[in-house]
C-alpha cells in the first residue's frame, strides 16, 4: 500500500538489465567493441522513451532520478545566460505550493541566491491548481512555469494540458518565451505523457515509480530550451549532464517504459480496488474523510484523515499488522512538520498530522484491500481511546496551548528545527511563527 | 526505529485515560508538531495517589506519556518534579533523537500539573 514511494523492479525489466552488469559492461562512450555493445543498450532505451514521450531521442537526458531532473530544470533556467540576456536581468519562476520538495527547495535556493524571483501558486481545497491563478502571476520576465502532473501525496491530477495550451498561446504573441515544466514522476504509470499533447518544454520522470530500477531518471528537454549545464565534466548527454552512463539503469528504464501500455487494464483494476478501499474505510471508521479530489485523482491513491489519531501512530500499528503506508505528516521521516501539501489545501495542522496515504500498485489484491478494511477500525479506535478528550469533536484543542521545551533538549538537537516555532530563551516558551 | 520498551508502552499504555475530579491537570503540546498531552493528578498528603494521561500524538508521544505516569505514581510532588526527560528516555531504553522532545513534553506536562496544584 505504498507503491507511490517506490515499486519493485518488474521481473522482465530485471532480466533485460542483467547482461549490462557484467557481460556488456563497457562504457557507452568508449569507441571499442565493449563500448559499442553498451551503447546499443542506451540507444534502444532512448528510442523506447522517445516513443513513450512522443519526442526526438536527442531531447532525452538521463539523470540520476526525478530529484536531479527537477533540480536541473529550476536551477538550469535560473542560471541560463540566454534567459538572463533575453530579460536583461533576473528571470521570474512560477511553481505551485504542492510541488515535491526537490522543486520547492530548488526554487527557494535560486531565490535566495539572487538568481530568480519566485512566485508560489496556491491550490484549491481539493489540491488542484487553478489555471487563472497561474495566469495572473505571469509577468513579462517569467521564464519558467513548473506544475507537477499528479501530486505524490493526494494523487490530485493537475490541468497540465490546459496550462500548456495557455502558455503556448501567450508564447505565440511574441513575448519572451515562457518554458513549461511538469514533474511527472507519479503520473507516468497512469497518464498520457506525450509532450506535444501536453505542450510541455520540460518533463521529469523516474524509473523506480514505474517498476524500473532506482537511481535513474529522464529529463525531457524540448529542442532549443536554454538550460545551464547542471553537472560539469565530460560531454555525455549532449554536453548537458556529464558522468558515465548508468547503462543497466538506462536499459531498465527503457524496458519499464515500454511495458506501461501493457498495464492499462491492470490500472483499471487498481482503480476499482482503490475505490473499494476508500468506501470501505470511510464507511467503517467514523470521523474519517478523504483528502484531495474524488475525480481527477490518480487511480492508485487514497489519502485519508482520521480525527483523534496521529499519522505515525497509525502507520506503526498498520506496519505491525503487515501493512505499509505513508503519513501525510512527515513525522516518521526526518521532519515533524505537517505535510506542506495538505497545509496548502487549507487543512489544519492536526488534520494534516492525522492523515495517511495508501497507494496501490500492480501487486495489490482484493484480499489486501479487505484486510486493511478489517484491521483499520480497531487501530483507530485504540488510538482514540489513548487521545481521549483531544480526539473528541467538540473538544478540539486550541492552538493557544503552550509548548515548552527545556534547554537540554534543545541543545541535544531534540527539537525539530523546521516546526515554524521559535523558542523564547528567557521563558522557554516556544511560539509559532 | 523504536526500542522494545517504547513499542511495549505504545501498545499497552499504562494509566491511560482521564481521571474523574482530578486535583490538577497539566495540558501541553502544539498542533504544529502534532503532539498534545494531558496529565491528570489525584494528590493526597503531597503524594501522587493516582495519575492518568491522554495523548494525541506519535508513537514516542504515547510511550513517553505512559512511562512518565509510571515514574511519577506514588512519588511525592517534590520527587515527581525532579523527573527529567533523560529519566523518561532511559526508562524506555532509548528514543530516536528527533523524538527526544516527546520525553520533554511529558516532563513538562507533569510539572505543569504540579504547578497548577500548588497555585490553587
Amino acid at each position: 500500500m505504498d507503491y507511490a514511494a517506490t515499486a519493485p523492479v518488474d521481473s522482465q525489466v530485471l532480466s533485460e538489465m542483467m547482461p549490462y552488469f557484467s557481460e556488456n559492461f563497457g562504457n557507452p562512450s568508449s569507441v571499442h567493441e565493449f563500448g559499442e555493445e553498451a551503447q546499443k543498450g542506451v540507444v534502444k532505451a532512448r528510442q523506447q522513451i522517445a516513443e513513450f514521450l512522443g519526442c526526438d531521442t536527442s531531447e532525452i537526458l538521463f539523470t540520476s532520478g526525478a530529484t536531479e531532473g527537477n533540480n536541473t530544470v529550476v536551477k538550469g533556467i535560473a542560471m541560463s545566460r540566454k534567459i538572463w540576456d533575453e530579460r536583461e536581468g533576473k528571470p521570474h519562476i512560477i511553481v505551485t505550493d504542492i510541488e515535491h520538495d526537490c522543486v520547492l527547495e530548488s526554487a527557494k535556493r535560486v531565490a535566495r541566491d539572487g538568481l530568480a524571483e519566485v512566485s508560489f501558486v496556491p491550490v484549491q481545497n481539493d489540491g488542484r491548481v487553478n489555471i487563472e491563478t497561474i495566469k495572473s502571476l505571469i509577468r513579462p520576465e517569467t521564464a519558467l512555469v513548473s506544475v507537477m502532473y499528479a501530486n505524490n501525496e493526494t494523487g490530485a491530477i493537475q490541468p497540465i494540458r490546459e496550462i500548456g495550451k495557455m502558455i503556448a498561446e501567450l508564447n505565440a504573441t511574441g513575448r519572451k518565451r515562457i518554458y513549461f515544466h511538469s514533474d511527472s514522476a507519479q503520473a507516468a504509470n497512469y497518464l498520457d505523457c506525450n509532450v506535444n499533447n501536453l505542450q510541455v518544454d520540460l518533463l521529469t520522470i523516474s524509473a523506480h515509480k514505474i517498476y524500473g530500477p532506482k537511481g535513474i531518471g529522464v529529463l525531457y528537454v524540448r529542442k532549443g530550451t536554454p538550460l545551464a549545464k547542471f553537472m560539469d565534466g565530460g560531454e555525455q548527454e549532449y554536453k548537458l549532464r556529464a558522468g558515465t552512463h548508468n547503462t543497466p539503469g538506462i536499459v531498465g528504464f527503457g524496458s519499464a517504459v515500454s511495458r506501461i501500455k501493457d498495464y492499462a487494464a491492470k490500472n483499471e483494476e487498481i482503480r476499482v480496488l482503490r475505490d473499494k478501499l476508500i468506501d470501505g474505510i470511510l464507511s467503517s471508521v467514523s470521523r474519517s474523510a478523504l483528502n484531495g479530489p474524488k475525480e481527477n485523482r490518480l487511480p492508485n491513491n487514497a489519502n485519508i484523515r482520521f480525527e483523534g489519531a496521529e499519522g505515525e501512530a497509525i502507520l506503526v500499528m498498520l506496519s505491525q499488522a503487515g501493512i505499509s503506508v505513508s503519513t501525510g505528516s512527515a513525522c516518521a521521516a526526518k521532519s515533524l512538520s505537517p505535510s506542506h501539501v495538505l497545509k496548502a489545501m487549507g487543512m489544519s495542522d492536526l488534520d494534516a498530522h492525522s492523515s495517511i496515504r495508501f497507494s496501490l500498485g500492480r501487486g495489490t489484491t482484493a484480499e489486501d484491500v479487505n484486510y486493511v478494511i478489517s484491521v483499520l477500525p480497531g487501530i483507530i479506535e485504540k488510538l482514540r481511546s489513548v487521545s481521549g478528550s483531544f480526539g473528541e469533536p467538540a473538544k478540539q484543542p486550541s492552538s493557544e496551548t503552550n509548548m515548552f521545551y527545556s534547554d537540554d533538549v534543545l541543545d541535544r538537537g531534540g527539537l525539530p528545527a523546521d516546526l515554524g516555532c521559535e523558542k523564547n530563551r528567557k521563558t522557554g516558551e516556544i511560539k509559532e511563527e | 526505529m523504536y526500542s522494545k520498551e517504547v513499542m511495549e508502552h505504545f501498545q499497552n499504555p499504562r494509566n491511560m485515560g482521564a481521571l474523574e475530579n482530578p486535583e490538577a491537570v497539566g495540558n501541553v503540546g502544539n498542533p504544529v508538531c502534532g503532539d498534545m498531552m494531558k496529565i491528570y493528578l489525584k494528590i493526597k498528603d503531597g503524594v501522587i495517589k493516582d495519575i492518568g494521561f491522554e495523548t494525541l500524538g506519535c508513537v514516542a508521544a504515547i510511550a513517553t506519556s505512559s512511562m512518565i505516569t509510571e515514574l511519577a505514581k506514588g512519588k511525592t510532588l517534590e520527587e515527581a518534579e525532579k523527573i527529567e526527560f533523560k529519566d523518561v528516555e532511559h526508562a524506555l531504553g532509548s528514543l530516536p533523537p528527533i523524538k527526544m522532545h516527546c520525553a520533554d513534553l511529558s516532563v513538562q506536562a507533569l510539572r505543569k500539573a504540579i504547578k497548577e496544584y500548588r497555585e490553587n
